[in-house]
């Protein structure tokens, strides 16, 4: 063995690493980039009035309190519609269905649910529930659409958490002369429970973000107050960012970044709740 | 190797014992493949009667056969006669639930619940529509006591039972079963997953428990099986890997003078 070989082939190992830590910082440079920006941008706009006042001037003026607490209303009504109907498909799926075209059928559909462009969902929810159901332009039709394209995550992460639950619980249940009702009511779904909810999370914040369904079914420009009913018009704080973005002249720079910022801090809460909720489980089971 | 172990002497069984357990030309599927053979085994009242045999022979289908867990297997179809003091269990009449209470079942790993020890115990009662708490407390304590585990819980009742050891928590798990008073225990190699401490424990307790209980053992073991059993059945499989019953008597006999020839080469360890 030379000595000229070895550096050679170390030569060739530094300079993959060194391609991989560079390739690896790339990656991770817009996400930084675009935090950053959004933080100097808009930190100058966040104060007390902005987050607890109605916009005024086209929005120039005033606060966003609106879309704040729209936001909020379509994440809640989103995962109320959402969250009941994916636990019960993903129970049935795991606990009851058999294995036949049916089943593959839903399951595939299941797939596809997650792969509809959003704005699909949106015309979707203008076709049938603002107009056939006659709900209008409010803030239930986006909930409801919302819910539609949230049941996709809901229902995989139900069933995921759900198979997840170890047999011999189950066994266990059923020895003792448990029915399968039971067995799932107080057995298996307290254990797939922080699954649920982390999954719950995540759809509630990916709802938080979505621009282009709620605007074909309610999201309003302007409005001078909060939603009083769920028949009512509301904002949200991604469809106003558009808005202040591209549609009022003489916009200050400083609101936009700010409106950013608020909707980047929610869907991060959102995000930063669900890894704790994993984390936490995943730290239980391995104590138990 | 040789078999060194004390075998009961004076085993419970009598003629006149009486069947609590019956299997007559048993066959059983999961699918296509026969995983049981034309098995017919009497299993007698408050005695202990062990199943045996080399790994994969059917051991522990054999034993789910008589609490109906085989039928959570999509596939699973069984033939002939399984009978529950002459009642036939897999007639379509039969309440799957109400059997189970009647026939309860311990697992080859502690399986309790991530639950407290208490609502581990209370679960089966719970299930059955038992509300009142002070009666609930009268249930986990004799439950408790009868497992030999009351000692070493009493004041943890409230924790967690996945605290409590291995064997504890096999303990606990004959606790959750006797709490709903079946008539019959089925043990799925109870103690494979024990220290010989915990097996000891254990078996203590089988012996025990058997003066009131009919109890059905698979294990591994063969010194267990000389240690704790009544009755024995000798379990192995035919070319295409279907298990069928060698030989079937008291244990003593058994062990000690067995019929055939194959059930001595495995007790001798020749094979398995």
């Amino acid at each position: 063995m030379r000595a000229g070989a070895v550096s050679k082939r170390q030569f060739s190992q530094r300079t993959a690493f060194s391609l991989l830590i560079i390739a690896t910082i790339i990656v991770v440079l817009p996400v930084l980039a675009i935090v950053i920006q959004i933080i100097i941008g808009g930190a100058d706009a966040i104060n007390w009035e902005f987050l607890t006042e109605a916009p005024s001037q086209a929005g120039k003026a005033g606060g966003i309190l609106p879309a704040i607490v729209g936001t909020f209303y379509l994440m809640l009504g989103t995962i109320v519609f959402a969250l009941p109907l994916g636990v019960m498909a993903g129970i049935y799926l795991t606990e009851y269905a058999r294995d036949n075209w049916f089943t593959r059928v839903i399951n595939l559909a299941i797939v596809n649910l997650a792969g509809v462009p959003s704005i699909v969902y949106g015309l979707f929810g203008l076709g049938v529930f603002v107009l056939l159901f006659h709900f209008g332009m409010s803030l239930l039709s986006a909930s409801l659409t919302l819910a539609c394209q949230a049941l996709a995550m809901t229902v995989t992460t139900s069933r995921e958490a759900i198979l997840a639950v170890p047999r011999e619980y189950r066994e266990g249940s059923l020895a003792v002369g448990a029915t399968k009702l039971q067995t799932i009511r107080h057995v298996v779904l307290p254990q797939a429970l922080p699954g649920i909810i982390t999954g719950a999370v995540l759809a509630m914040s990916r709802a938080a973000g979505e621009t282009a369904p709620i605007l074909v079914v309610g999201a309003a420009f302007l409005l001078p107050g909060l939603p009083q009913s769920p028949f009512d018009q509301f904002m949200a704080l991604p469809y106003h960012l558009y808005t202040v973005a591209a549609h009022v002249p003489g916009m200050p720079k400083s609101t936009m970044w700010g409106v950013a910022l608020v909707l980047l801090v929610v869907v991060l809460l959102f995000n930063i709740l669900a890894t704790i909720i994993r984390l936490r489980t995943r730290q239980r089971r391995l104590n138990a | 190797m040789k078999i060194n172990t004390e075998l009961p002497n004076n085993t419970k069984v009598t003629s006149q014992s009486k069947t609590r357990l019956k299997t007559e030309s048993v066959n059983l599927y999961y699918g296509e493949f026969q995983a049981l053979r034309d098995i017919s085994l009497d299993i007698p009242e408050r005695a202990i009667t062990a199943i045996i045999g080399p790994s994969g022979c059917g051991k522990s289908s054999f034993l789910r056969l008589f609490n109906r867990m085989n039928d959570l297997i999509t596939g699973a179809r069984v033939e002939g006669k399984v009978e529950l003091d002459g009642i036939p269990i897999y007639d379509s009449t039969i309440d799957v639930v109400e059997l189970r209470k009647r026939v309860g079942m311990v697992f080859q790993k502690p399986n309790p619940f991530p639950m407290s020890v208490f609502e581990n115990v209370a679960f089966g009662p719970r299930r059955h529509g038992r509300k009142n708490h002070v009666e609930l407390e009268d249930i986990v304590e004799k439950s408790l006591r009868q497992a030999a585990l009351w000692d070493e819980v009493e004041d943890k009742l409230e924790q967690s039972a996945l605290a409590l050891s291995g064997g504890q928590q096999q303990r606990l798990c004959i606790a959750r079963v006797l709490a709903v008073e079946p008539e019959v225990i089925l043990m799925d190699e109870p103690c494979s997953a024990l220290d010989p401490i915990a097996t000891l424990r254990i078996e203590d307790l089988m012996r025990s428990l058997s003066d009131n209980y009919t109890i059905v053992i698979v294990t591994h073991n063969m010194q267990q099986a000389a240690r704790v059993s009544d009755m024995a059945a000798f379990l192995m499989m035919e070319e295409d890997r279907a298990g069928i019953l060698v030989e079937y008597g008291p244990t003593t006999e058994l062990f000690t003078n067995p019929k055939d020839k194959r059930t001595e080469d495995y007790i001798t360890g020749r094979f398995g």
